[in-house]
């Protein structure tokens, strides 16, 4: 298991901008943490993201010849939005 | 966020599982301590797999540099730390993430607690503060299973010398003679003596397995430590 750290890259193409900072209401329990923080499984065909309190799962993201399907349906909210890169 | 051609310019043994992998990227942007980029490898018949990896490199050095442990079903990192040479070229995205990022100016004093390769983006952050010699203080809690398994470890000795750095090991599995380091794993009571006092609120960086990061992180918040300081990255297998 990883966590929202090593699926930055994938959600970044996907919203457009960086995620992790980005805050989740989970749908299940209403557990609230940045993406970052998020519990990742990558072993299947598309990324799995769980909410850490209660398993739920919060984000599907499937990717295919270039193309993102995102699905949130376990997420009541997010709060932030995409930030881009940026090099001090 | 487009994948772009990276050149290896040099792969170098870290320890008998790990190694650097200094890359020539054309039009690199640079990058922030503590960040990843994005590396994917398509075989011949088109399959792909890809995989983050943080930048063990400071933002002040002049090559960009992975730093990859070959794990014993890695698909990834069995090409990466095996089979990588010279001249070979990957394909790349990145920088990436904003979350587990140490900038210079977010000050201190900076904790960083380091589980077997969890210290790669640790090493950015200290090589970082060290490079541009400011005043923050930094320690470094590192718990490997044995010295031969620390990495970058003449670089962290080094590193220790300088003002206001103080780096310290754990070895949990087998310790040389006259050890004067910690010898068991990483807990509440190793923490409270490793790291700052919750009063001198410390921003403090967790790196390294899950398991370890869910103990540090825990061990943390109970002894007062204000859990918006603490930041968190959980390294591990692909699956459950």
């Amino acid at each position: 298991m990883l966590d929202g750290n090593a699926i930055a890259g994938t959600l970044s193409a996907a919203f457009g901008g960086d995620m992790t900072l980005v805050v989740s209401t989970c749908g299940g329990c209403g557990a609230r943490g940045p993406l970052a923080e998020t519990a990742v499984y990558l072993r299947g065909p598309g990324l799995v993201v769980r909410c850490r309190s209660c398993d739920s799962v919060l984000v599907v993201v499937v990717e295919r010849d270039g193309r993102y399907c995102v699905d949130i349906r376990g997420v009541a909210e997010l709060r932030g939005s995409p930030t881009m890169p940026t090099v001090p | 966020m487009n994948w772009s051609i990276a050149t290896v310019v040099d792969v170098l043994a870290e320890t008998d599982r790990t190694v650097s992998i200094v890359l020539g990227v054309p039009g690199w942007p640079g990058h922030r301590a503590g960040q990843h980029v994005d590396v994917r490898l398509t075989a011949e018949d088109g399959y792909q797999a890809q995989r983050s990896y943080s930048i063990a490199s400071a933002p002040d050095d002049d090559a960009l540099v992975l730093t990859v442990e070959r794990l014993d079903d890695g698909e990834v990192s069995s090409y990466l730390a095996g089979e990588l040479r010279a001249a070979d070229e990957l394909e790349l995205r990145g920088p990436i993430g904003g979350y587990f990022v140490w900038d210079g100016s977010f000050g201190g004093p900076l904790m960083l607690i380091g589980g077997g390769s969890g210290i790669v983006p640790l090493r950015a952050m200290l090589r970082h503060r060290v490079a541009a010699a400011g005043a923050v203080p930094v320690r470094l809690l590192y718990s490997a299973r044995t010295l031969a398994e620390v990495i970058y470890k003449d670089e962290l000795l080094a590193a220790a010398q300088e003002p206001g750095v103080d780096v310290r090991f754990a070895l949990t599995r087998e310790q040389p003679d006259g050890w004067d380091g910690y010898d068991r794993r990483v807990d509440r009571d190793l923490i409270a003596d490793a790291a700052w006092a919750p009063a001198d609120r410390p921003l403090v960086y967790v790196c390294g397995p899950t398991a370890f990061v869910e103990v540090a992180a825990d061990a943390l918040v109970s002894l007062g430590h204000e859990p918006g300081r603490i930041r968190t990255e959980r390294f591990g297998p692909t699956g459950r």
